[in-house]
Order: structure tokens, then C-alpha cells, then sequence
């Protein structure tokens, strides 16, 4: 019996062990020196987990008596994230080595935090999900706080630990009424007590606060504050890897607990959840406007587009949880995109954040805007860039759910949000002439912002068929 | 040849693929390189389309040379044309050539100049074509990016403030349309154009915050599809982005929006306003009437006070197309058939118009009409093209622009007289400005110092007005050329929606006896 639950978690147990003997390595050969390597070497094991779980897993298992959940969607959640986090360990080395960031305890830390996402996306049972969590917002607020000598980053760090502390007790209480009003902590039992669309009031009332704890780790108005100051402070590749895998773990989270321990009383979380999709998209676009900071810009970004990825949550429907995973595999590949250029821009060897430093960018090194400006309208939702299916996905959900509303403010939002993604082309195209950027010639970011803006253009032929695998994965959540 | 359509879709886009990847440097063989390729290129799609005109059967009120291909969502690639968007598909294809070659002058970042009208080219293309909903979308947003960037690069002096405004005015009014294909992909289950226009989307009258909705869901993707055509038009009051855009945009720039890029809201209107929604389309009916024709009039007297030539015909295209949606919305055959008439006409003749005043532009580096005076002096040439171009346009008889006008008119007049007989005022007002502007710009006594050195045409400007004079009066004189392959789809059309309304009608009887 226990062979076979440790089977199941193998993938994380694995990444576990590798996490430990990569720190006991580093700690007794010259600390930093393996850093590079040890990167590169984790990227690669990233890589290979994310194959193995892809290729390999099958079938809908339970592992722990209904603790740990492994099925198609725990599985596309965790390809996501890993190779997520493979992409920005990758694009990282070069731009934290020559800043002296590069400590072996990031690759290390990074990898730590992935178990804790994929944990995350294979929650069963509140407690699974409590430590999933805290394994990845721990992780997290440490790289947040990597260069230690800046005061942006460790107040970053800070802000992000608080916050982040006070979303973990709302959801823990949360947690505990769930408990209270259900008699079981396990999703299975939750849904018992909760189902044909009645739920007891202190049910609801833990459901409430178990979202709001949720709706701050994927950065929802209004639980969005911390967002912009920690996207600023934190060294660009950290702000990459914030941007990318654990939003996919928190959104892949969010939709197992509405689904998997309320599936039963859509309703009532369904008008929660439209609000809080509204919210995120209308300040997302509205905020972004009047940032000249390009890591500010991407926060706002970030905080829309979780609004329209909740806009397939809210659906509440098999197609819906579908149009999110779709949604957020194609938000991840842009997000690599848009970071690998951000790590490119730079001055004299200092990063550059402010947008006005693009102004005639499209002169000097016309293959690179090009790449951006399609991740740009890709962003935007403009067709026929990938983008657009995913906005496409998300409204047909949202509007055969009936949620007509909720689809035509998603479209009024993504006018507003347009402006500020066609103002960065705005800077590279039309601008005036200002004093270029460093010619960074760096192949790697090089090769990831290509290959992403590639990715928004070709995969207009058949999204590269995740369409099916997406729908395989929402079938086993939602029945 | 099964894939016709896809491989004059795709020529252009080809040409500038191969552009982007293959073409260095910017010096002077650089830049000829890329003229040249760019002209060969849209030259050989004009000569492949030719193909689809020849095979083309017009009595076939049907799709023709259909292409499907399975794609994402259970929708589908789909291209086909019938009688109503071959002669579009032409008019871009025949244009392009000429496009590209007025550009011939261009100077800065040639290459990226071509690869954009080579896109945009394929996207026009593709919104013709189209049969499934979601690619008409796709082609038809994807022309946005390569416009903003023509008129944000190669535009004049405010041309951010334009390149903005017509991202963000057509974005907003698009969509609003694409609310409402998902409604309809929610509704009938498919997203392919000839099945939808034979469902019958609900038309049961309902209340929404309290405002009854006669025409229920009909009226609402109406309203929803009316958004994005109307501000493409441009109609009457959504069309204060035109100016900006063409004042702003590059002479070849405002070719294209004037003669390809406005027909895509009237090509709209046909292909889905009026088969899809014949009910939401009747309730409406009245409301676009008296928008188009404060269009004719109102717009015309704001031509009449323009001091700057291209907002002066920026304006007089506005009320061109007011005839357009009015034909339209006359829906019967004298009325539509006179609406694409006007279409096709309008981009023969306004994209010779911009052509005129760049010929004048690229001289004196101004669009003032109180720098010009006299020209005739100087240009006999040009005097005697921008004359016939000007009488095109005022719609005098032998010209294709009197067949558009008429028929519209004589269209309408059948519909609502009231409609009508403001209307035909118009033709007054347009006679004004445009015979005004030619006088004042052409004629009188060469005073002014800097036009003492100004030269005439050249064998290559005379060359790219011979094919658009040549098309003006043939279709003038000989109009059966258009209506004979338009006809018989359009009298298809207009059946379907006579019957529509029919059924409709009896069906609200039905429910009111009971």
C-alpha cells in the first residue's frame, strides 16, 4: 500500500531528495563556485520530471487515503510549472552570475519551491494544500530577498513575507471553519457536505475566506497590492519565475478547491469569483497605464490576466477549467518571452526598467522588436497571435455559463489594457531617438524571446495540440 | 488548382516572409531589392486571382472554390467566395500593385515598409475569403497591426495621436463583435458562415435592464456586429478616427484604407448583418438609414470647410460610404447592388484622389489648399486627371461613380422616399466641396513663388492613374461588367431576407393571436 503511494509522489520525492544532496554538495565543494553548474544541471532535471510526468502518467490516482491527488490535471499543471521553472533558471544564470547573485542557494531554492507547487496542484486534503503552499510561498519570499545589499529587493522580500503571512492566515482560518462545518479536512468529505448547491453558512464563510487566501497568492484585485513593489524589487529573473510557474500552481490550486471540494455549490462561488475576475482585469488595465517601469507594467499584466484566467474559473464548467489551463500554458510561454527581453535591456551592464530606454529600439535591433512586438499584441489579444485564443477560450466559457456580463466588461478591459502593450511597440517604432541600449548578445535570452514570439505566431496552426490534452485534463477535474 | 484562394491569400505574406528573413542592410540595392520584390510579388497575386474572376460562375449564388481544414475548437480553416466578395478579392488584389508602386519614393526602412502592406495584404485578403466566423475575426483584428504601424512609422507630423486613435476606435468596435460570434458559436453550435446564414438566430423581444429589446437576441448581435462595421465604415458619428488616420497616414497608406480597408464594413454588413440577423437588421433598419444620410449630408458640409486636402477627402469618403450603408439598408437588389457598385467604384476613385494629392505632396511637402493655385500651369497633365477624378468622384454620368450613386439612390427610393430625397441632396454638396477644392487648387493665376519651379507628372505617376482611369470609365460606361457577376447572389441574398422577415412576422402574428 505505501509503495504504491510513494509511487504516485514519486516525481516529487525525487525532486526532494535532489534539492537536498544539491545543497549538501555546494555546501562542502567552494559554495558558489558549482552555482553556475548546479543551475543548469537543475534546469535539466526540471526538464526531464516535466517528460517523464508528461509522457509517462496515466490514470486518475489517490495516493495517502485521499490526500494526494494525481490525475490529467495535477499532470498538465506540473509539465507547466516545471518547464516554467526550468526556462527561468535557465535565462537566469547569465544575468545573476554577472551581478554576483548567482548563489548555489537559488537553483536550490527554486527547486524547493516547484515541489511545493506541484504539491500544490495535487492537493486532496486542506493540510496537503496548507503545505504545499508554505513549501512554495517560503521558497519564494527568500528569493525575493536574493540581492541582500539592495533595499528594493529585501523590502520586496519583506512585504512579500508579510502579506504573504497574513494571506496564509486567512486562509488557514479559512481552513479551519471548513473543517468545523464539515467534520473533515479531506476534499472528498467537503463536497459531501457541501453539495446540490447547498452549503451551511459556516461552510460559506471558510469557502470566503479560503478564496481571498488563494485570490492573494495569484495576485486578484483586491488582494494585489504587494504585487507591483515586488515585481519592482526583485532581481529580474526572480520576478520572471513570480510571473510564470506559481501563478499556474495558484491558479491550478484555486481550481481544484473550487471544484474538487465545492463542486457541489457552484453558485455561490461562482458571483465571488466573477467579481474578483472584473476587478483584477478593469485595475489591471487601468494601473498599467501610467507605469514607466517596464517589471511595474508586467505586475499590472500579470493581475489582468489572472483576471481573465479566472474568467474560465468562474464558468464553473469542464470547458471553463479548460479555457484556464489553455489560458495559462499560453500566459506562461509569453510571460518567458516578455522576461527574456526584460533581462536583456540594459545600460553600461546596469538592467534597465523604464520603458522610455525602448524608444527607437526597433532601429537598432529590428529582429528582437519584432519578437516584441508580437509578444506585445499577443499580451493585448490581438489576433491572430495566440493570445487571442486564449481571451477566445476564456469567453466563450464565461459566456456559455451565462455569464454574458462578465464576457462583454472582459472585452471593454482588454480595449483599455491594448493601450498600454501597443505603447511599449509605441516607444519601439515611433519614438524619438534616445540613447540606445547595450547590444546584449546574449543567445540564450535570445533564443527563449524568439522562440516564445515564434510560439504566439505558429501556434495559431493548432496550439500546438494542447487543445485535446487541456480537455482530457478539465474532464478529470469537473465531472 | 483545390487551393486557389489559400495561395493568393498567402503570396504576399510569403514574399514578405522571405523579405524579413533573406534582406540586409539598408543601402540603395537593399531598398530597390525590396521595392521590386514587393511589386513582383503583389503583381503575381493579381495575376493568380485572375484565375478565380475567369473560373468564377456567376449564376452559382454558393460558395465557390471552398478550401476547409479542420483547426482549433471544432472550428474550421474555410475560405470561399461567392458573387458578393469575388469583386472585393479583386479590387485588393488589382490595387496592391499600384500601392506599392506610388510608394516607389519611400525612403525610410523600405523593407519594413513593404513586409507591412504585404501583410496587410494577405489580411484583406483573408477577410474576404473567410468562411468561418473566427478566421474572419482573425484577418480581420490582424489588419489593425500592420495599419497602426504604417501610419505610426511612415505617417506625418501627428501621427501617433492618429496611429492610437485608429487602434483603439477599431479594437473597441471589434470586440463587441466578438461577443457576439461567441453567442452565436453558443447558440448554433458552429462557427461556420454558410451554416449560420441559414440558422435562424431567436428574435423573441425581451427586456434588459428594464429597456425592452424588440428583435431580442437579433437586434442585440446587430448592434454588437453594427459596433465593429460601423466604425470601419466609417458611419456617421463613429468616424472621426478617418480623418486623423488619413491625414496622418502615408500617401499609399490612405490608398489602402480608402479603397480596400472601409469595404471591409459594408462587405460585413452583407456577409452578416443582413443574412444573419434579418429581424435585428429590420428593427434597425430606420436608425441606419437616417445615419447614413446625416452622413451624406452633414459630412459633405464639413468637406466644404476643410483647408487641408486630404481631410477634404477623408470627409467626402465618409459620405460615399453613407450611400453604401444606405443601399444596404434598402435591402433590395437596385439598393445592394448599387452599394457594392459604390464600393468597388469608390476604391477605383478615392484611391486615385489620395494618389493625386501625393503627387502634389511629394512635390511641395504639403497638403495645404491655400498653397496650391494655378497648378494647371504647370501640370496640364495632372490637372486633366485630378479633373477626371474629381468629376468621378461628384458622380457625373460615365463615370462609375454616377452607376453607385444612382443605383443606391433609386435603391432607397423604393425603400423610404423621405430617405431618398434628403439624400440626393447630397450629390449637390459633393458637386460643391470637390468642384470648389479642384478650382482652387488647379486653376486661377499661378502666383505663388515656390509652384514657379513645380514639374508635371511623371511617365511613372501617368502609369499608375492609367489603370484606375481606364477601370472608371469602363465600369462607367459598361456596368454590367460588376452587376452581372454581383446579381445573382445578391438577388439570392435579398430573397433570404424577404423570406426571413416574413417568417418573422408570421411568427409574431402567431404569438400575438394566442
Amino acid at each position: 500500500m505505501i509503495q504504491a503511494d510513494l509511487n504516485i509522489i514519486l516525481p516529487e520525492i525525487l525532486l526532494s531528495v535532489y534539492a537536498m544532496l544539491a545543497l549538501l554538495l555546494a555546501v562542502y565543494t567552494g559554495k558558489d563556485r558549482l552555482a553556475a553548474m548546479l543551475t543548469w544541471v537543475t534546469a535539466l532535471v526540471l526538464v526531464l520530471i516535466a517528460a517523464w510526468i508528461g509522457l509517462s502518467g496515466a490514470g486518475d490516482n489517490l495516493a495517502f487515503d485521499g490526500m494526494y491527488h494525481d490525475d490529467a490535471f495535477a499532470r498538465f499543471a506540473k509539465v507547466v510549472i516545471l518547464l516554467g521553472g526550468a526556462a527561468v533558471l535557465v535565462m537566469s544564470q547569465d544575468y545573476l552570475s554577472r551581478r554576483g547573485l548567482l548563489r548555489f542557494e537559488y537553483p536550490v531554492l527554486v527547486v524547493l519551491a516547484t515541489v511545493g507547487m506541484m504539491v500544490m496542484v495535487s492537493a486532496a486534503d486542506l493540510m496537503t494544500l496548507y503545505m504545499g503552499l508554505e513549501l512554495q510561498s517560503l521558497s519564494l519570499y527568500v528569493v525575493a530577498a536574493l540581492r541582500r545589499d539592495s533595499v528594493k529587493s529585501t523590502e520586496a522580500g519583506m512585504k512579500y513575507f508579510v502579506l504573504g503571512a497574513l494571506s496564509s492566515g486567512l486562509l488557514l482560518y479559512g481552513a479551519s471553519l471548513v473543517y468545523g462545518f464539515a467534520g473533515t479536512t479531506q476534499f472528498t468529505g467537503i463536497i459531501q457536505a457541501a453539495s446540490d448547491g447547498h452549503a451551511s453558512l459556516g461552510l460559506l464563510f471558510g469557502l470566503v475566506f479560503v478564496i481571498s487566501g488563494l485570490s492573494f497568492k495569484i495576485s486578484a484585485v483586491p488582494f494585489h497590492m504587494w504585487t507591483p513593489d515586488v515585481y519592482e524589487g526583485s532581481p529580474t529573473p526572480v520576478t520572471a519565475f513570480f510571473a510564470t510557474a506559481p501563478k499556474m500552481a495558484a491558479m491550478g490550486l484555486f481550481a481544484r478547491v473550487l471544484h474538487d471540494a465545492f463542486g457541489g455549490v457552484t453558485a455561490d462561488w461562482q458571483q465571488i469569483i466573477s467579481l474578483l475576475a472584473v476587478l483584477s482585469m478593469f485595475v489591471g488595465a487601468v494601473a498599467a497605464i501610467g507605469q514607466t517601469n517596464i517589471k511595474r507594467l508586467m505586475a499590472y499584466s500579470s493581475i489582468a490576466h489572472m483576471g481573465y484566467a479566472m474568467m474560465g474559473l468562474a464558468a464553473g464548467t469542464a470547458f471553463g477549467v479548460q479555457a484556464l489551463l489553455i489560458y495559462m500554458a499560453i500566459y506562461v510561454t509569453m510571460n518567458v518571452g516578455t522576461f527574456a527581453f526584460i533581462m536583456s535591456m540594459e545600460k553600461d551592464g546596469q538592467p534597465v526598467t523604464d520603458i522610455k530606454a525602448l524608444n527607437m529600439y526597433a532601429k537598432r535591433e529590428p529582429g528582437k522588436a519584432l519578437a516584441v512586438l508580437v509578444l506585445m499584441f499577443s499580451l493585448a489579444g490581438v489576433p491572430p497571435m495566440v493570445g487571442f485564443f486564449g481571451k477566445f477560450y476564456v469567453l466563450k466559457a464565461a459566456y456559455e455559463a451565462g455569464l454574458i456580463w462578465l464576457a462583454v466588461l472582459g472585452v471593454v478591459a482588454s480595449v483599455i489594457g491594448a493601450f498600454y502593450y501597443i505603447r511599449i511597440v509605441y516607444y519601439m517604432y515611433f519614438g524619438e531617438e534616445g540613447e540606445a541600449l547595450d547590444k546584449n548578445r546574449s543567445p540564450i535570452l535570445w533564443g527563449f524571446l524568439m522562440a516564445s514570439a515564434a510560439a504566439m505566431l505558429v501556434g495559431v496552426v493548432n496550439l500546438f495540440g494542447i487543445e485535446s490534452v487541456a480537455a482530457a485534463a478539465a474532464a478529470t477535474l469537473v465531472n | 488548382m483545390d487551393n486557389l484562394l489559400s495561395i493568393v491569400t498567402f503570396i504576399p505574406a510569403l514574399a514578405a516572409a522571405i523579405l524579413a528573413v533573406f534582406l540586409r542592410g539598408e543601402d540603395a540595392a537593399a531598398q530597390r531589392n525590396a521595392k521590386w520584390s514587393a511589386m513582383v510579388a503583389t503583381t503575381i497575386t493579381f495575376l493568380v486571382s485572375l484565375f478565380i474572376l475567369a473560373e468564377f460562375d456567376p449564376s452559382n449564388t454558393g460558395f465557390q472554390y471552398v478550401e476547409e481544414q479542420e483547426w482549433l475548437l471544432g472550428m474550421k480553416y474555410k475560405m470561399g467566395v461567392d458573387g458578393i466578395s469575388v469583386l472585393f478579392v479583386m479590387l485588393t488584389t488589382f490595387m496592391m500593385p499600384l500601392v506599392i508602386w506610388a510608394s516607389w519614393g519611400v525612403e525610410k526602412r523600405v523593407k519594413e515598409y513593404m513586409i507591412a502592406f504585404l501583410l496587410l495584404e494577405t489580411l484583406m485578403l483573408g477577410v474576404f475569403m473567410a468562411l468561418d466566423l473566427v478566421l474572419f475575426y482573425l484577418f480581420f483584428e490582424a489588419g489593425l497591426i500592420p495599419m497602426f504601424l504604417i501610419i505610426g512609422i511612415w505617417g506625418g507630423a501627428n501621427r501617433i495621436y492618429a496611429s492610437f486613435k485608429f487602434f483603439l476606435y477599431t479594437f473597441l468596435g471589434s470586440v463587441l463583435m466578438l461577443v457576439a460570434m461567441v453567442a452565436m458559436y453558443a447558440d448554433a453550435g458552429t462557427t461556420d458562415i454558410p451554416t449560420l446564414m441559414n440558422h435562424t438566430f431567436a428574435s423573441d423581444s425581451f427586456s434588459v435592464l428594464g429597456i425592452h429589446v424588440v428583435g431580442g437576441m437579433q437586434t442585440l448581435m446587430f448592434l454588437a456586429f453594427f459596433a465593429s462595421f460601423a466604425v470601419k465604415m466609417p458611419m456617421w458619428p463613429v468616424h472621426t478616427w478617418l480623418p486623423d488616420a488619413h491625414v496622418q497616414a502615408p500617401t499609399a497608406g490612405s490608398v489602402v484604407l480608402a479603397a480596400i480597408l472601409l469595404k471591409m464594413g459594408g462587405y460585413g454588413f452583407l456577409r452578416f448583418s443582413l443574412p444573419m440577423f434579418p429581424i435585428g437588421a429590420d428593427v434597425m433598419t430606420p436608425l441606419v438609414l437616417w445615419m447614413s444620410v446625416i452622413a451624406i449630408v452633414y459630412t459633405s458640409l464639413v468637406a466644404l470647410v476643410q483647408e487641408d486636402m486630404k481631410k477634404l477627402i477623408a470627409y467626402s469618403s465618409v459620405a460615399h460610404m453613407g450611400y453604401v450603408t444606405m443601399g444596404i439598408f434598402a435591402a433590395n437588389q437596385q439598393g445592394i447592388d448599387g452599394a457594392i457598385f459604390q464600393m468597388i467604384s469608390h476604391g477605383f476613385i478615392s484611391g486615385a484622389l489620395f494618389l493625386c494629392v501625393g503627387v502634389i505632396y511629394d512635390r511641395m511637402h504639403t497638403r495645404d489648399i491655400d498653397a496650391y493655385g494655378g497648378l494647371v500651369n504647370r501640370m496640364p497633365a495632372y490637372a486633366l486627371i485630378f479633373m477626371f477624378f474629381t468629376m468621378a468622384n461628384v458622380g457625373l454620368p460615365g463615370t462609375s461613380g454616377f452607376i453607385g450613386e444612382f443605383l443606391t439612390l433609386m435603391g432607397i427610393f423604393q425603400a423610404n422616399t423621405w430617405v431618398a430625397a434628403v439624400a440626393t441632396s447630397g450629390v449637390i454638396l459633393s458637386a460643391a466641396y470637390a468642384l470648389w477644392l479642384y478650382r482652387r487648387v488647379v486653376f486661377g493665376d499661378l502666383i505663388k513663388e515656390s509652384l514657379k519651379t513645380i514639374t508635371d507628372m511623371t511617365a511613372r505617376e501617368k502609369a499608375i492613374f492609367a489603370p484606375l482611369v481606364f477601370m472608371t470609365l469602363l465600369l462607367g460606361i459598361y456596368p454590367a461588367l460588376v452587376t452581372d457577376i454581383i446579381g445573382p447572389s445578391v438577388e439570392a441574398l435579398v430573397h433570404n431576407y424577404d423570406m426571413a422577415l416574413a417568417d418573422g412576422h408570421t411568427a409574431t402574428q402567431v404569438a400575438a393571436s394566442h
